[in-house]
């Protein structure tokens, strides 16, 4: 009879014993938050404190408990998983912080009229003055920058794309793993890694011995660009070739297609989406570089819209040069606005260039068959 | 003679081999030759400035008087840069490729991609306006607290312009480099190495220590070094966050400067024999990282080849 009166205890399994409760890091997040603010409030609050107090919390929190319940090997696990996700953490916080400054710095420069139509030619300190002193708007823009950066590019992308392609084919389809092949591999490899303000140093260099001493154009910041492309052209461009099926090269050959035919008319066809997205990669790798074009294209106000002569304005230097040399050094404001709205220009073409590249490749991507 | 129209090539076809495989050739010939190229100009250009008499050079003490102290400054921002940068990476790396979500996993590497995509210069702007600012109050203590470490030795800057804060920004650009190259490494882990640790009851931590480090070790090695040569050579963010001076060993001061700013900072205005000076220190710079990728790749190659045995 009583068995029947006393409500049945629920048993906890064998097999979740000596195990944190689903709702453990929920109930010790909760309780690292409330905690952690209140700690903050004591001594001033700030969110970036109050993230990194609660963190620490949290983790003490989560691993103590753990090894209350189940013992220092679950804990040790539970530490190593707070650390790996806390990194992660730690690694968007610049991103974030980042691209917010560059939007609440840069909108205000982008959103002046003329910003995007209007160079920076004789835009003087008196111009910044009078738009500090009596409110005037801030005049001058990145016109001849943008200009400058899409010829010093495009350039650099046409003279690196065939080089890079070619060199490509050469390795997959050529080298057969001969001492050539290996050497270039090796090379290509090494030459990602040199220094940007190198390959514009021997840029300059070349011009200065070749054409004559302070030769800067925006050619010889293509061609130091293209020592920067090259590499990660030829990459891409090889992993896509590696990964065309043999059978489609064999099947070209049983018919009698010469080698160069099916390499232009078959193999390079397959794996054109990824070659194309390399070479968007490409771009946006080189088209945020700085200090070659430093060294080798000068820096210019005016357009210049002939790429062989002349110094030239690029949107990386002139966010450098307004920067570091105001064009009013008494009122460095406006030159803050206009560099933070290039800035902002910049990042814009990066991210849309990644972008068409993931689009390039997902769109144009051979159907595999399966 | 029948069998020749089989064996014999026509024209045209033939000549489009030749002239194909020429060109492929003659492009993997030019890369090379670029290589050698940037060596040897720079050595050309550079020559003025290594046999001029030391009082012409900059300084008035010479060539290795000048370059030495910004090679230190070079090796300090660097240091610092992979100090910071390593631990993060590696976690991050771990994280995408074993803690995170399988379907939020490549989403989150492109999102730690994007770090790499943002342009050297803007790293510069964010250093020198935001970071340098929010920092300063954390050198001020470290120079009342700490001050009796000759690297935390006061007065701090004010600007918070320092080599340390360099630094910090050299460290989230070499951070995409590392993390993109372990994360290859980690998920090249044998399957089979992480399920025998796992069945025998090990946690997720023990699997990792024992499957995935030992396995990725060289592998991060190499990354680590690959890192190094990207904040070797990195010239904006240090010439835009760090104000330079004499090298100097507190790490909170300003002063010290490294030899990929020193060029952009000069280069633009210079004339003569100072453009000889600045592209030696290039070449020192050249040879330094070229040192660096070379072994870093070799320790790459020579993993591929014991890795290809699973």
């Amino acid at each position: 009879m009583t068995s029947t009166l006393t409500p049945p205890v629920r048993k906890r399994s064998a097999l979740t014993k000596g195990q944190l409760p689903k709702f453990a890091p929920y109930v010790v997040l909760g309780l690292a938050l409330v905690i952690g603010a209140a700690i903050l409030a004591l001594i001033g609050f700030n969110a970036f404190g109050w993230g990194i107090v609660s963190a620490i919390l949290f983790t003490a929190g989560l691993v103590g408990w753990s090894a209350a319940a189940e013992g220092g090997r679950k804990a040790k696990d539970k530490l190593a998983t707070c650390l790996v996700v806390g990194s992660f953490l730690v690694a968007l916080l610049p991103l974030i912080s980042v691209i917010w400054t560059v939007l609440v710095n840069g909108l205000p420069g982008l959103l002046d009229p003329g910003f995007l139509t209007t160079s920076m030619n004789g835009v003087t300190g008196a111009f910044d003055n009078k738009s500090v002193e009596e409110g005037a708007p801030v005049i001058g823009g990145i016109y001849h920058a943008l200009l400058g950066t899409i010829q010093i590019t495009l350039l650099a992308t046409v003279i690196s794309v065939p080089v890079g392609l070619l060199t490509a084919v050469y390795l997959v389809e050529y080298g057969e793993d001969r001492t050539l092949a290996r050497a270039i591999t090796f090379f290509v490899d090494v030459m990602t890694g040199i220094p940007s303000i190198v390959a514009g140093l021997f840029a300059a260099a070349f011009f200065f011995a070749v054409v004559g001493p302070g030769t800067k154009t925006g050619a010889v910041a293509a061609v130091a660009l293209s020592v920067l492309m090259i590499p990660v052209v030829v990459r891409s461009s090889e992993e896509m070739l590696k990964i065309v099926p043999n059978e489609l090269r064999e099947a070209a050959y049983a018919l009698g297609v010469r080698k160069w035919r099916t390499i232009l008319k078959v193999v390079i066809p397959t794996a054109i989406s990824g070659i194309a997205s390399g070479v968007t990669l490409a771009i946006a790798r080189v088209i945020g570089e700085t200090a070659p074009i430093l060294v080798t294209a000068g820096f210019a106000t005016s357009i210049n819209s002939n790429v062989f002569s002349g110094w030239m304005a690029s949107l990386p230097t002139f966010i450098y040069t307004q920067i570091l040399n105001p064009t009013s050094p008494s009122n460095p404001d406006p030159s803050s606005q206009r560099a933070w709205g290039a800035a902002l220009v910049l990042i814009i073409l990066v991210m849309l260039l990644n972008l068409g590249a993931r689009l390039i490749a997902r769109t144009f991507a051979p159907k595999t068959g399966r | 003679m029948t069998t020749t129209s089989l064996t014999q090539s026509r024209g045209a076809g033939r000549a489009g081999d030749k002239v194909f495989s020429g060109a492929a050739l003659a492009a993997g010939c030019l890369i090379l030759a670029v290589l050698f190229g940037v060596a040897l100009f720079l050595v050309i250009q550079a020559i003025p400035a290594l046999v001029a008499s030391p009082d012409q050079i900059q300084g008035g003490e010479g060539f290795f008087a000048y370059i030495w102290p910004i090679v230190i400054g070079t090796l300090i921002a660097a240091v610092i840069a992979l100090v910071i940068a390593t631990p993060v990476a590696i976690g991050v790396a771990l994280f995408i490729s074993h803690f995170a979500p399988r379907g939020l996993a490549s989403g989150l590497g492109y999102v730690i991609d994007l770090l790499a995509a943002i342009p050297s210069v803007v790293y510069g702007a964010w250093g020198a306006a935001f970071l340098a600012k929010e920092i300063s109050p954390a050198y001020e203590w470290l120079a009342a607290n700490m001050g009796w470490l000759p690297i935390f030795q006061g007065p701090a800057s004010a600007t918070g312009k320092t080599i340390l804060t360099a630094g910090i920004v050299l460290s989230v650009m070499v951070l995409p480099i590392i993390t993109s190259l372990s994360r290859e490494i980690f998920l090249q882990t044998p399957k089979l190495h992480e399920e025998a640790a796992l069945a025998l009851g090990a946690t997720r931590w023990e699997m990792i220590k024992m499957a995935v480090l030992p396995f990725a070790r060289p592998g991060i090695v190499s990354a680590v070094m690959l890192g190094l040569g990207r904040a070797l050579g990195e010239t904006m963010a240090v010439a835009l966050v760090l104000s330079s001076g004499a090298l100097t060993a507190s790490l909170i001061q300003s002063g010290n400067q490294t030899i990929a700013a020193e060029i952009a900072l000069n280069f633009p205005e210079a004339s003569g024999l100072k453009v000889s000076t600045l592209i030696a220190a290039g070449l020192v710079l050249f040879v330094i990282t070229l040192g660096v990728n070379m072994i870093a790749r070799w320790i790459i190659s020579r993993h591929k080849e014991f890795s290809g045995a699973n």
